[in-house]
């Protein structure tokens, strides 16, 4: 077959498989079903939490609001402390990713590059606190909060989240790529290790920090049983929690349970397509990199 | 080292410290005034607790339901997408993960609403063909289904890129050279594609037998371990017990049971497809 540089079929046209132009419209027929079962439940939220309430519970359900509205919006931020869960989230989710990054790039620069006792210890450690499901310490982790007096606070819900291997791992793999004469140079200049942690390693790894520093904000943003559990009073409750809360107080109107779903998805939504390259890349951690 | 101690102290105090305190925990009975040391009765507790080994079973059950199909279609799909040109490529890579960076609670809700039972979405749509409605999550004999298709369906964003960026590391000339010899794109798929996938492959079944075998958001927001106790999952079971009972001892032999029992799991998936495997 020849190398047409556009295909209408838009096929690679490097790749050595080519697929006849009837295979490569059964493909996407496929791909496109597949991908409306991905992306049609998010429209379906988005579509009711235009619709009015009334509307909602009719039978059969409209696929395009007749009567689009905002008003779904305007009950969502008049819910009690809507606003404040917003600000939780933030405040987690920004100092989780702040820390975590800064702690995991320092951690991952020793473990990756600079020989000091017990290192192979706490790298076996930290690989195997990874095999643990986090649920198993829910209960003492718990017990250990509460006894340190931090439950129902911004400290009691941050601390335990920074315990973070896999990005130790992932800032250890980033960093052994450096080339190591290079750290040596700056060390024979005279600099001091925290000089070239600062100056010479943090630049070179930009990359990777910032793939971190995405991943941890959409994750924190996202989860849910560490500050169901740990979380007391409405005005502390983060917004994934307060989802739940909405739909207990609320059980009837779906209306407005979507609408609170959009608020809370946008700002990862945005995150995802702001920095789609790094999602797409395809990163793995740890000794089974394929 | 300065640069190990701030992730070590957090590691120490909010990891091994209650990884210590779970195991002395399982081995007592807590009561809000003392705790007995009851030696090994809460683990006999555990494996005699018909709940328990009810929960146990549902997740397995949905673990390697949701597994199989999930890692098949993420297969399927970045087979497909590989011979094609990258806008197209990019365009369905994020199609599909968008609902992987959408809170699983907000998943779930969508989905309570699509399988509600009087004006849901998908009772809307089998009604087109007539089928009476069903109480998708209300039944028996529906929920646990209910919620597999929901994971399926809902997941494979980050193991269709992980795929995808395997499937673009194998040597173009490979292809040549089997479709030179006539080989058909099943064998080259079975043959060539495969086993030069299979690290991949075995990352992503691994954690994704470990992270499904944690399914609780979902069940939470959606069944509350309903009806029957047909969606309890393990992780439902021990928050249940720990933080609604606050059986705290009990909750603690249930945590080491789920952490033996994924361990075992991870150790045999190594040994069967780590077989070959070069690192």
């Amino acid at each position: 077959m020849a190398r047409a540089r556009f295909d209408p079929f838009l096929r690679d046209p490097d790749h050595p498989v080519k697929p006849t132009p009837l295979g490569a419209i059964v493909v996407l027929i496929i791909l496109i079903v597949l991908a409306l079962g991905a992306v049609a439940p998010l429209y379906w939220m988005f579509a009711t939490s235009l619709t009015p309430s009334a509307l909602t519970v009719r039978f059969p359900p409209e696929l395009i609001p007749s009567a689009p509205t905002l008003r779904n919006y305007e009950l969502v931020l008049a819910q009690p402390n809507f606003l404040r869960w917003v600000i939780n989230s933030f405040v987690q989710a920004a100092s989780v990713t702040f820390v975590t990054v800064a702690t995991a790039s320092m951690a991952g620069y020793a473990l990756a590059k600079l020989p000091f006792r017990g290192a192979k210890t706490l790298f076996w450690l930290f690989i195997l606190s990874m095999m643990l499901p986090f649920e198993a310490i829910l209960v003492p982790l718990f017990l250990v909060v509460t006894r340190l007096g931090l439950v129902g606070s911004y400290l009691g819900l941050i601390l335990p989240l920074l315990v973070t291997p896999f990005a130790i791992f992932l800032m250890k793999q980033f960093i052994q790529t450096l080339p190591t004469e290079l750290l040596d140079a700056a060390r024979v200049d005279g600099a001091s290790e925290l000089r070239i942690y600062w100056n010479v390693v943090l630049p070179l790894v930009r990359p990777g920090l910032a793939f971190l520093g995405i991943i941890t904000f959409v994750a924190q943003w996202n989860s849910f049983v560490w500050p169901l559990v740990v979380t007391r009073s409405s005005e502390m409750r983060t917004l994934q929690v307060g989802l739940v809360l909405i739909r207990e107080q609320e059980p009837l109107f779906y209306g407005l349970h979507m609408a609170a779903a959009v608020l809370a998805a946008i700002p990862v939504i945005v995150v995802f397509f702001a920095f789609q390259r790094y999602f797409l890349r395809g990163v793995t951690v740890g000794a089974l990199k394929g | 080292m300065i640069f190990v101690a701030p992730q070590t102290l957090l590691f120490a105090v909010f990891f091994l410290l209650p990884v210590v305190i779970a195991v002395v925990l399982a081995f007592m009975e807590v009561r809000p005034t003392r705790m007995t040391w009851i030696g090994l009765e809460n683990f006999r507790n555990v494996l005699n607790d018909p709940l328990y080994g009810r929960a146990l079973r549902n997740t397995a059950y949905f673990t390697g339901v949701v597994v199989v199909f999930w890692l098949g279609k993420a297969l399927l799909i970045a087979y497909l997408l590989d011979p094609m040109n990258r806008t197209l490529q990019t365009f369905f890579k994020s199609a599909f993960y968008l609902p992987a960076v959408t809170s699983t609670i907000i998943i779930s809700l969508v989905w309570a609403w699509i399988y509600h039972p009087r004006f849901g979405l998908l009772n809307a749509f089998l009604g087109l063909f007539g089928v009476e409605p069903i109480a998708w999550l209300g039944n028996v004999n529906t929920a646990l289904p209910a919620l597999m298709a929901m994971q399926v369906l809902m997941g494979g964003g980050s193991s269709i890129v992980l795929l995808s960026a395997a499937l673009a590391r194998i040597p173009r000339d490979l292809y040549e050279v089997a479709l030179m010899d006539g080989a058909k794109r099943p064998a080259i798929f079975t043959n060539v594609i495969l086993p030069l996938i299979r690290p991949t492959l075995l990352y992503l079944v691994v954690t994704g037998t470990v992270n499904t075998f944690q399914v609780f958001e979902a069940v939470y927001v959606m069944t509350e371990g309903g009806p029957q106790f047909s969606t309890a999952t393990v992780v439902y079971r021990i928050y249940q017990e720990a933080f609604q009972r606050f059986n705290l001892g009990l909750a603690s032999a249930q945590a080491i049971v789920l952490f033996l029992v994924t361990f075992v799991m991870a150790a045999i998936q190594f040994r069967f497809l780590g077989q070959n495997v070069e690192y």
